[in-house]
Parts: C-alpha cells; structure tokens; sequence
C-alpha cells in the first residue's frame, strides 16, 4: 500500500509533447510508473516513442480515460493554459491530479480549486510541486526515483529540493509515500490530507512532516495531530533564521510578525508531541532513534 | 507585488471606483504644481508601502500651493520605519462625516476569497475584529460564482453601514470585485472609505497587491514595479530573474529550490554561530539551473563585498549535478580575477559523482568539496571569519 497512488496506477500526462513533459515522462517510465497516454489539445491522434514505449496523444482527457483507463494526471502544461488543462482532468473525473507547472496565477488556482471542490471526485496536489512517489510502485512528478527505495516512512513537505534531501538522509529506511504539496498561496492536498492518509495507511510507520515559514498550516496540522494521528511524526520547519518581513521564494515563505515563526511552528507541532529537528540532519536522526525503538 | 497609494488610486479610478483627485509628486515643485492644479487644500502624503506614517509625520494637511511646496520638502527623504520617502501623493482634501472599512482578499486557509466589510472604518481593523466583531463583516467567495449584487448588499448590510450610503457602498463593493478579478489582484483594500459632508462615498486610501504571476496577462503591470526600493544586488538578480534576498551576513549562499535554500541559510547560522558569521543572502537558482543561471548566480554573490565565502548547496533532481559543476566551472571562467573568495559546493542527488569528478577535474583553487550539507555549511562559516 501506499497513499493516492499505487502500482497500478494509471497515469496520463497533460504537457506530455512539451520538453519537460517529454524529459518527465521518459522519467516516470523508468521508474516503473505506468505511463498510458498524453493529452495535448490539437495533437491528438499522434503518437510519441519515449523510452521504447510508444505513448497515445488525445486532444482531451476524457478522450484519453476512455481509450486508456487513467485514473490520475500528470500536468506539465505552461501557466498560461494549465488553468484549462485541470479543468479538462477534473471534468473527465479522474481521481487524481497531479499539479507540477509552477507560476500560476492564483486566481486560476483558486477557480479549478473550487471547481474540484464541487466536482466531489478529483483530489488535486499542487499546484507547484515536486508530485508523489510511491519508491517501486509509481511516480507522479518529478521527484527523482533513485534516490531511496520503499519503506515504511511517509513524509509530506512543501518543498521539493528538501523532499530530496530528507529522502536521502532516510534512504536507509525507504519511503511508503513521500509527498511534495508546493508552496504555492492555494493547494489541492495539504498537510492535513497527508497525515490523515499516513495514519490510514498500514504500511507507514512513521511520518516526516517539513513545513516552511509563513502561514498557519503546520500550526493547523498540529491540532489535527493531536486529534487523529497515532503513529509517531517528526517535524522540520525550514526558516529558523530568516529574517522577518522577507520573502523567499516560495509564495509561502513570508514571516511576517510572530505568527508564522519557525520558532512558533515548533512549538505548535512539540506541544502535541511531535519532535521538531533544528536541521535536515537532526530530524533524520529524530527519525532514526524512533525508527530504531519501533524495530 | 504591492502598489504605493498613488498607483492603488489610479487603478481604482480606472475601474470607475469613486476616488479623490491625487497626483504623485517626486519634488517639492511638482508638489506645488500639482497643488495648484488641484486648486484649494490638499493634504500632502507620504508615499511608503509601510503603515504608521500617519504617526510618523508623514501625513500634512497644505492650505495653499505654496505650503504644499513646503509640507512636501520636508516630507520626501523622510525616513519611515526604515523607507526613505521617494515620492508624497498631492491629494484633495474633503470634508469626512464617517469611515468605513472594505477589502477584498486572498485567503489562504479557506481556499478562497474572502470580502471583510465594516461601518467601523480609519482604524486598525484588527482591533474592530478583535473588540467589536460584530461589526465585521466577513464573507467566503466562491472564486466560480463571483459577488452578485444580491450578495453584495447581503454583505454591506451584515457590515452595519448606515441606510443612506448602503447602495454606495453595494456599488462600490461590485465595481472592487470586478477590479480585483480584471487585474489579478490577491488584495484590494480600501481603508478608509468615507462618507464626505456631501453625502458621497470615496475611496481615501487603498493597497493593493497584484499577483507577479499573472504577468503575462497584464503587460501594464511591468510599470508600477518600483525600481527605487530594491537593493542594487537584489535588482540586479532581479534583471537576471534570480529569486535573491540580501541578508547581513558573511557568508554566500546559492542553492536549488526555496526550502533547501532556506534550510541552508539556518544550517549556515547555526554553523556561524561559533566564528561570529552569518548567510549574506538568499539566493535560489531553481529547478532547470543552467551554467548561464550558475555564473550569474556567483556573479551577483561575488559582487557583495560583505561576502567573504560562498556556499554552494545544490540537491540535483530535475538539476543534474554534473550541469551544476560545469556551470561552477563556466561560471569561474566567466568570471575570471573577479572571483577571489573560497566557494565551498556540496552536491547530491542526480548524477552526483559525475558533479563531483568534473569539479575535482577543474581543480580551481578557490573550490573546495565537501560531502555533507552540515560539513560544509561548517567549512563555509569557518571560511567567511577568516
């Protein structure tokens, strides 16, 4: 098992025939994703040979569900059109979309937000993210493959380059799920949806949670913690030491005043029992002395 | 991007939102001028994207052009919170009966948007949240389905104002809806909106923030970027569309991707503690960073005197390591004597030990490798206080 996706997970890439969707794609094949389709408006009826696998374009993605049985979505589409290419995913129902472009306006977020809030049956992640993987069994995004193996780790994080990192600093341990839900001011899957499906997930142990500067969603995961999870999570707050009133980079990266502090993420997520490593390292090893007691 | 009060009044006024006349004024002549023209008494504004400089004396009522000449000379080059005033907003002056409170936000928890409406207006309206909550008004918006006037109304009478202004205030609240949707707005914020003795109802101050990435559906915004306010390193990445914050510090910092990058500045400060040093800046060169993007990455960081190490911190995934080591090494050629300080690299990830061997390959004196995040972020402190 593992969280929204799984080894027979479907998949369709929207943007397949641009350079990233074509580069991620060849990726995504490698590492064992089953890959079934593109959806390009305009080139349908084409076909693409990425990694010896020869790939169906469809103008859209009902077209491509009906032909193929996809069940999730891949969206590599430039900002501009990505608005309509989701929702194109979530009229076609799919259960799973997957959000990668980065530099969406955030009115068209919040709209195709909305529009799979109503539509009931599409879970959105992202948009701006790294995507999932499920080491060994499917990879939606660009998450490297190679980095570690399965495990029973989950880990949830808004940040892509850090995912990595602790991803490496655990690769002795494997990853059931790890989860990169983006930074942006709006996203479909957040750290609540993640820890509740960790807790669900029999195969998960453990859980990594990485949080960043700015807003109160690692002070609201913390509340749901308390109320739901049982298994034992460990926390990094990214941003220590930023000074307040900067933005960085991420959209959601802004301190500004107390709230939103690393300082108060910390202690939002300690009094509920989670250990919060001051690094990369020391949460990786917060991780280890839970892992190794649990053996 | 936030806009300065005068820029927030032109947007308002070209999406017919009922506004005072106001013009910007960079001297103390055009304050005057401008004051003339208006005709009668203005007030003289400081223009800051900061609060308080009401308190600060940043604000002054002029009786005449030539006072409005003198209230501005003493207003620019004033120094609010840190922000030199650049420029003050000659605006006309009106008799105020009442002030209320309209904006229209992104809101981030919910998902949404979110209109915030109240009769109790010119204060901070946290504090009306927090001591008289019942006269805030505040209403989700379905991104989808918009502000209709029904809703409108159902919203301006939930913020209490008063019978006489209530279809006034509805329309200013649609016409806001429609500015904040037609430029891509994440806060439109009229504070106060006031009744004048005449019974009509303006907008008297506003902020507004546009959101950067809608840009290319608003080649208009390009003009109302400041160029004053940023830091001549921060502009300069910025013309090389590098994500860059100066810091205070020591020691250098370029990484891939916002939260590493911001991981690294905290494992740098921790490391600096001991040698007195602290990260001088962030700096993320993103997903796809070439050897072009490395080299103007390096070149910015080795254009801060206060630098005086560099760290280079880079987890390759969609970055391939050995694309980062060639533009270390490209960026160096490049840069040739201008580089003069140790450049401490750290690569992981992505093609790894193809990264590593091109760099030891180079063997450019000023480089050196480490494994380890924490490692070299301790090379890097130890670098910087020598």
């Amino acid at each position: 098992m593992a969280i929204f996706v799984n080894e027979n997970t479907k998949v369709l890439v929207q943007g397949m025939t641009g350079s990233e969707g074509t580069k991620h794609t060849g990726r995504m094949l490698k590492s064992g994703t089953k890959v079934v389709g593109g959806v390009t408006p305009g080139k349908g009826g084409q076909s693409v040979e990425i990694e010896g696998v020869t790939l169906p374009v469809f103008n859209t993605v009902a077209e491509a569900v009906a032909a193929t049985g996809a069940n999730a979505s891949v969206v590599f589409v430039p900002p501009k059109f990505a608005k309509a290419a989701v929702i194109d995913a979530i009229d076609a129902k799919l259960p799973l979309v997957v959000v990668i472009t980065e530099g969406i306006p955030v009115h068209d977020t919040a709209a195709f937000y909305a529009y799979a809030v109503a539509s009931g049956t599409t879970r959105l992640l992202g948009p701006n993210c790294p995507g999932l993987i499920s080491p060994g069994k499917s990879n939606l995004g660009i998450i490297p493959s190679d980095i570690t193996g399965p495990g029973r780790i989950g880990l949830v994080s808004k940040s892509g380059t850090l995912t990595y990192q602790m991803m490496y600093e655990l690769r002795d341990f494997g990853f059931s799920t790890a989860v990169g839900i983006g930074g942006d001011p709006i996203i479909g899957t957040t750290h609540i949806d993640c820890l509740r499906a960790f807790q669900d997930d029999p195969d998960t142990d453990a859980i990594v949670m990485i949080g960043e500067i700015g807003g109160d969603a690692e002070e609201r995961a913390a509340a749901f913690i308390a109320e739901y999870v049982t298994k034992p999570v460990v926390g990094y707050v990214a941003g220590f030491t930023a000074p307040e009133g900067k933005t960085m980079g991420h959209a959601g990266a802004i301190v500004s005043g107390s709230s939103g502090t690393a300082a108060a993420k910390q202690e939002a997520l300690e009094a509920v029992g989670v250990k919060v490593g001051k690094t990369p390292s020391e949460t990786a090893a917060l991780m280890r002395a839970i892992l190794s007691n649990h053996k | 991007m936030d806009l300065f009060e005068y820029q927030a009044r032109d947007l308002f006024e070209a999406h017919a939102i009922p506004v005072l006349g106001g013009a910007v004024a960079f001297t103390p002549d055009e304050a005057e001028s401008a004051a003339a023209k208006m005709g009668g008494r203005v007030v003289v504004k400081a223009q800051v994207k900061v609060g308080g400089r009401g308190k600060a004396g940043g604000v002054k009522l002029a009786e005449s052009p030539s006072d409005a000449r003198e209230k501005a000379a003493a207003i620019l080059g004033m120094d609010i919170k840190g922000h030199t005033v650049h420029k003050v907003m000659i605006a006309q002056a009106a008799p105020i009966e009442s002030e209320y409170y309209l904006a229209i936000l992104l809101d981030r928890a919910n998902r949404n948007f979110l209109v915030m409406a109240s009769v109790a207006g010119g204060m901070e309206i946290e504090d009306v949240a927090h001591n008289s909550p019942e006269k805030l008004a505040r209403v989700g918006i379905d991104p989808n389905v918009g502000i209709s006037k029904e809703k409108a109304r159902e919203i301006v009478l939930a913020g209490q104002f008063p019978a006489d202004v209530v279809d006034q205030v509805v329309d200013v609240l649609l016409k806001l809806w429609a500015a904040f949707v037609a430029e891509d707005a994440t806060l439109m914020e009229i504070n106060p909106l006031v009744k004048t003795s005449d019974g009509k109802v303006v907008a008297l101050d506003g902020k507004v923030t546009l959101d950067e990435n809608a840009g290319f559906r608003h080649p208009n915004h390009e003009s109302l970027v400041d160029h004053d306010a940023a830091n001549p390193l921060e502009a300069a990445a910025k013309a090389k569309n590098l994500n860059y914050v100066k810091l205070d510090g020591q020691v250098g910092i370029i990484g891939n991707g916002a939260g590493l990058v911001m991981s690294t500045l905290d494992v740098v400060a921790y490391a600096g503690e001991k040698f007195g040093v602290k990260p001088a800046n962030f700096l993320d060169i993103g997903g796809g960073a070439s050897a072009q993007i490395m080299a103007d990455g390096l070149s910015i960081i080795l254009g801060d005197s206060d630098v005086k190490s560099v760290f280079v911190n880079v987890f390759g995934g969609i970055t391939a390591c050995d694309a980062v080591a060639n533009g270390i090494v490209q960026a160096l050629e490049i840069l040739g004597a201008k580089a003069t300080k140790p450049i401490v690299v750290r690569l992981d990830g992505n093609n790894v030990l193809e990264g590593r061997r091109i760099l030891n390959e180079a063997a450019h004196p000023l480089i050196q490798q480490l494994d380890t995040m924490d490692g070299a972020a301790a090379r890097a402190a130890e670098l910087a206080a020598k």
